[in-house]
């Protein structure tokens, strides 16, 4: 982390870049935030551990329109989301500098929660380089977990290690993938209709329609959202049990099909566990099956699936025939 | 808040009969924005588009809805009946109560019902409605027919003869077409030949006319009055400018083993040739394929022997970039392929032919020098067999589902020509019904019969086996005696079904004009509009259409023609304003709407945005308005509803949704 | 199950302009019947009809939704189709894999010279949604317990 800090410092020294994007503490061990640095006195609270899971990759919509460049670090799987802004030329690249940061796996406190582990004041070996076992100081007394088992579920399916887009890179990087992308997946599509709709149901009945999904993904970057404009009379604030509050995410995924680069940033945010990233990995899974692999900020040129097609496409009825 | 009125036409009994016309009223009374509605037995009328006008005068109406016939029938009708009333034509919506609903639904409750709904769909849209006002574009007053054949000559010279220029492009070496493949014509058995080259002749000498032969249409871009086209010119490799058509290449070429197209493969041609002797360019072309010199690099006699020194080997494609206000289709035809018909032994025997391939054997051009001879072993014929409906009116998917509408006349005309200058040979023909309606016709196919002695056979064909002495067992049933007979036949022709030319699909879209589930071009109204694509400045000219004979293709040819004069008279085109449009404000400038345009109809600007007092420079998406023709898919793709289509926006189009689900 | 006579679907359907539309008034010019159940709407191309339509159709209470187009290839705008065709796939399958019957969608290729087969696949549709019954599933997807 200390060489994060000094390059930083060395850049912001040396007019290369006017700001640095990174994570700062929290007030918890576990809760490191997005933030900007402006000075190298600033800095001092720049924090990397296990817990920056957060994607930097979207700040730097507003960042862009900052005078000079904006210094981010990225772990390889923000690089993805950064390509598709790219892509979409909501990013630009000339004003950013980027540094690919080492990343072996983020960490999931939910999971750590979920393991019993409660009163959490502490947490050790969570650094980029610590080890593999988190020391975990409660108010019940020191507890322990693999750095593994606390891992947020989207490192088990890791894209991989590359950064796809940076200037210079500092740090190693694992590939931490170590489960099936789409396991999950699979285990809904083979339950009957009854069991999907009541999984689903269940999931999105928690919703709360907080918007931190929305708000946290790269893919959802547009200026006003749909469901907040009156061009498709799909805004009904007065009535709760309206469009919007039932299709909601379903829209929204279909929104980002094909643009999604499977970051999982929506179910580390929701905080009511809804494991939202279930729709879009849906998605990916039936182009990857249907239309070729295709990897969303794999690079910042080719042509998306729901922007392509070929003559020989599947028709929709292959829905019903495949069963 | 609009001031909608609703209009609902009996439409005779055609509506009235099934829909409680009143009961539309009443209930359209009760919809939000309504302030008046009638009914009248013919909307479309004098005195019902009078009807209208005075409401919208006298009500202060903003917009309308006329619950009718299909919009596709009156809707300009009733936009025009509006703007002359002095709103505009956009605010009109019709509510397809006829098409939709009076003559498909027998039960009146049932029939009323779903107008009422139809109606209070078309009633929530123009709610929404905004008014649209139509560009204008101009026109650029040149004319393309695609294929050169009688309908793409006739329609040339016709458009020619107006005095706009026209261009017309033709795959093979030679216009002329399937036409000239032809010995006789019915029912007045001239010299196909005879009546075409003088066309051909003329079109080629025509101030007006530019034939680009061996040529073939790559791209199309740009919209009625104003698409851009390129031709690739394929490589001759002879100079037109240079070459004097004296021949002696095609005589001299020692390569002699391809094919001739134009005899259908019934006989060879040289390396270098011309498809026929009158081909217009007399120009000939050399196949790449057959030439030595060009497979191998040796050879080059033509070269040496060319004393106009016209042979230029090195020759490559070119390709040439015009603009055409309008583009007429007259692609033609193609007989079907005979793989998926074993059982008539065509690709077993020689003496099974098609009857195009029977034109060729009776013309004095052709491979046997018009000879009647069995291609197998020179022979003379003795008894001859005709099959119909080849591959037409057929009930499973080998065939085509219609008729091919020339084949009971052009067999006639084989037959009777057969009789009248072979008496020794006998002929029979199998057919299912003999269709004879044209001039003449009926009368034509009598005297095949009555004078001709043609023996004519109801039933089908189920088989011809081919016997080890040459011979072909024809298998048939003859209906109206009940039984399987066989026959022995020295020779079976044919009937082939028609299909349209094959190039046909690609050409469709490149000019996105629609094309049905046979390959024939889509007409803009099946009664109404018979020679024009929907696809504004598209027209339609012979068979590309539907199977027509040579009287039927020349005057739908002339008919298209009018159609393009029509069009290139005109100095400038009113555009149609629904169009795509961005919502500055909401626009994220991703780009995502421009990959699905198929018209390249969105660039992004830069431009100075206040949003809400935020001043900022952001990348937006624009709409030529010119380009955009409406398809909406940029909508659909735009995450934000930035991009929305005038005429039919999101919210008018849930609007409809809302009111068909209340 | 008892099987509702009662029962009258509401089934949206999304035609487009240039072919099923003109499909549709072929089938009525021709007196083709089809039930009454099915209300068209007419749009330029199936590449306009955006999913948002389709599931606000179902959460206003449709049991079904049909979109119909040009046969690929010949779309008027030449690649309208082959863009609804996937996006129609995903959508389908996304409401498949939440539950919703997958018998309530459906895409047909109905050209502008096929009326006949307008009104079979209206009567076929018609009839699935008949045997699916209601549309609960949509309007009821995030009721909270």
């Amino acid at each position: 982390m200390q060489e994060l800090v000094t390059r930083a410092k060395e850049l912001l020294a040396d007019g290369t870049v006017a700001r640095v994007l990174g994570w700062k503490c929290g007030d918890m061990a576990y809760n490191p935030e997005p933030a900007f640095f402006e000075t190298a006195e600033e800095l001092e609270g720049f924090v990397y551990d296990g817990f920056c899971g957060a994607n930097l990759s979207k700040y730097m919509i507003e960042a862009g329109k900052q005078e000079g460049k904006t210094l981010v670090f990225l772990k390889p799987c923000d690089t993805y989301s950064f390509n598709q802004l790219l892509k979409e030329h909501r990013v630009d690249r000339e004003k950013a500098y980027i540094i690919g940061v080492g990343c072996r796996g983020k960490l999931d406190i939910e999971k750590i929660k979920k393991m019993g582990i409660k009163g959490i004041t502490d947490i050790r070996g969570a650094e980029a380089d610590g080890s593999d076992t988190l020391s975990i100081t409660t108010l019940y007394g020191d507890k322990t977990c693999a750095y593994s088992d606390a891992m947020l579920e989207r490192c088990h399916v890791c894209k991989g290690k590359e950064h796809k887009v940076y200037d210079e890179v500092i740090g190693e990087s694992a590939d931490t993938k170590d489960a099936e992308r789409f396991a999950e997946v699979e285990k809904i599509e083979a339950m009957s209709p009854e069991e999907k709709f009541a999984f689903f149901q269940k999931e999105l009945s928690k919703c709360i329609r907080c918007n931190a999904c929305r708000n946290v993904c790269p893919a959802c970057s547009c200026r006003k959202c749909v469901f907040d404009s009156t061009k498709f009379d799909s805004a009904q604030k007065a009535n709760v049990d309206s469009f919007e509050e039932k299709m909601f995410h379903i829209i929204r995924a279909f929104h980002v099909a094909g643009r999604c680069t499977d970051c999982g940033e929506c179910s580390r945010v929701c905080p009511q566990g809804i494991p939202l990233h279930l729709f879009n990995r849906k998605f990916i899974k039936d182009i990857d099956e249907l239309y070729g692999a295709f990897q969303a900020g794999e690079d910042a040129e080719t042509k998306g699936p729901l922007t392509d097609f070929t003559f020989d496409d599947a028709e929709p009825s292959i829905v019903a025939e495949r069963g | 808040m609009q001031r909608l009125g609703v209009f609902v036409c009996h439409c005779g009994s055609n509506i009235a009969a099934t829909v409680d016309v009143k009961k539309v009223v009443e209930m359209a009374l009760k919809e939000p924005g309504v302030v008046h509605a009638e009914d009248y037995p013919y909307m479309c009328s004098e005195a019902g588009q009078a009807l209208i006008a005075e409401a919208i005068c006298e009500k202060k109406l903003t917009g309308i809805v006329v619950c009718s016939c299909s919009p596709r029938m009156h809707e300009a009708t009733f936009r025009k009946a509006a703007e002359r009333a002095g709103i505009n034509p956009y605010m009109v919506e019709i509510a397809n109560i006829r098409e939709h609903c009076s003559w498909i639904h027998k039960d009146i409750e049932v029939a009323t019902e779903k107008a009422i709904i139809l109606a209070r769909a078309a009633i929530a849209k123009v709610n929404l409605n905004t008014p649209l006002k139509p560009g204008e574009s101009l026109v650029t007053k040149r004319a393309l027919v695609i294929g050169g054949g009688i309908a793409g000559i006739q329609t040339a010279l016709d458009i020619a003869e107006a005095g706009y220029k026209v261009d017309i492009v033709e795959k093979t070496p030679s216009i002329g077409g399937r036409m000239s493949q032809l010995d006789k014509t019915f029912p007045t058995l001239d010299c196909s030949a005879c009546i075409l080259t003088p066309k051909m002749v003329e079109a080629a000498a025509h101030e007006n006319i530019t034939i680009y032969t061996y040529s073939e249409v790559e791209k199309v871009s740009g919209f009625v009055g104003d698409f851009t086209v390129d031709i690739r010119k394929k490589a001759r490799y002879v100079d037109m400018e240079k070459c004097t058509g004296c021949g002696l290449c095609q005589e001299k070429c020692p390569s002699k083993k391809a094919l001739s197209e134009f005899n259908r493969g019934l006989s060879t041609r040289s390396a270098i040739y011309t498809p026929f002797a009158q081909a217009i360019p007399n120009v000939p072309v050399i196949d790449a394929e057959s030439c030595t010199k060009l497979k191998t690099g040796k050879c080059g006699l033509c070269e040496k022997i060319c004393q106009a020194g016209a042979i230029d080997y090195t020759q490559k494609d070119e390709i040439i970039s015009q603009k055409y206000g309008a583009i007429v289709v007259a692609t033609g035809f193609d007989t079907i392929k005979l793989d998926r018909y074993d059982e008539f032994a065509y690709s077993q025997s020689k003496d099974v032919i098609t009857s195009l391939e029977l034109e060729r054997i009776m013309n004095a051009a052709g491979p046997t020098k018009g000879h009647l001879e069995r291609l197998s072993d020179g022979k003379h014929p003795k008894h001859i067999v005709f099959v119909q409906c080849v591959g037409s009116r057929c009930s499973d998917d080998r065939g085509k589902s219609y008729c091919s509408k020339i084949c009971c006349m052009y067999t006639a005309k084989h037959a009777m020509l057969i009789r009248d200058k072979y008496p020794d040979v006998d002929v029979t023909v199998f057919y299912i019904d003999v269709r004879t309606p044209g001039k003449n016709f009926d009368e034509f196919y009598r005297r095949a019969v009555e004078e001709y002695g043609v023996n004519y056979i109801k039933g089908q064909v189920g088989k011809v086996a081919p016997q080890p002495d040459g011979q072909l067992l024809v298998q048939a049933v003859d209906m109206l005696d009940n039984r399987q007979i066989q026959v022995e036949a020295d020779m079976v022709v044919l009937a082939t079904a028609i299909e349209p030319d094959p190039s046909v699909r690609k050409i469709a879209t490149m000019l996105t004009a629609s094309i049905d589930t046979n390959n024939f071009l889509t007409e803009g109204h099946a009664k109404l509009r018979p020679v024009e694509s929907p696809t504004a400045g598209i027209f339609l000219s012979g068979v590309c259409q539907g199977p027509k004979d040579i009287p039927e293709t020349v005057a739908q040819a002339g008919a298209a023609a009018v159609k393009a004069i029509g069009l290139l008279a005109k100095d400038k085109l009113m555009t149609n304003p629904c169009t795509a449009k961005a919502d500055e404000l909401l626009c994220n400038g991703c780009s995502t709407c421009a990959n699905v345009c198929p018209y390249g109809a969105i660039t992004y600007e830069d431009k100075e945005i206040n949003d809400h007092g935020v001043r900022e420079t952001r990348r937006i998406a624009v709409v030529n308005s010119a380009l955009c023709q409406g398809c909406g898919a940029c909508t659909v793709t735009c995450p934000s509803g930035a991009m929305d289509l005038q005429g039919f926006s999101n919210r008018q189009i849930i609007a409809e949704v809302d009111a068909i689900c209340r | 199950m008892s099987i509702d006579t009662s029962f009258k679907p509401k089934i949206v359907a999304f035609c487009c302009n240039w072919c099923s539309y003109a499909g549709a008034d072929l089938a009525g010019s021709s007196r083709l019947a089809y039930p009454a159940d099915v209300k068209i709407i007419r749009v330029p191309c199936s590449c306009r009809v955006n999913p948002m339509f389709i599931l606000r159709a179902f959460e206003k209470g449709a049991d079904g939704v049909i979109i119909c187009g040009c046969h690929p290839g010949d779309c008027h705008y030449s690649t309208g189709n082959y863009y609804a065709r996937r996006r129609m796939t995903l959508l389908f399958s996304m409401l498949d894999y939440i539950g919703v019957e997958n018998g309530r969608t459906r895409v047909e290729w109905v050209s502008a010279a096929e009326g006949v087969k307008f009104s079979t696949t209206m009567n076929e549709f018609v009839e699935k949604i008949h045997s699916l019954g209601r549309n609960v599933r949509l309007g009821d997807l995030r009721c909270k317990n």
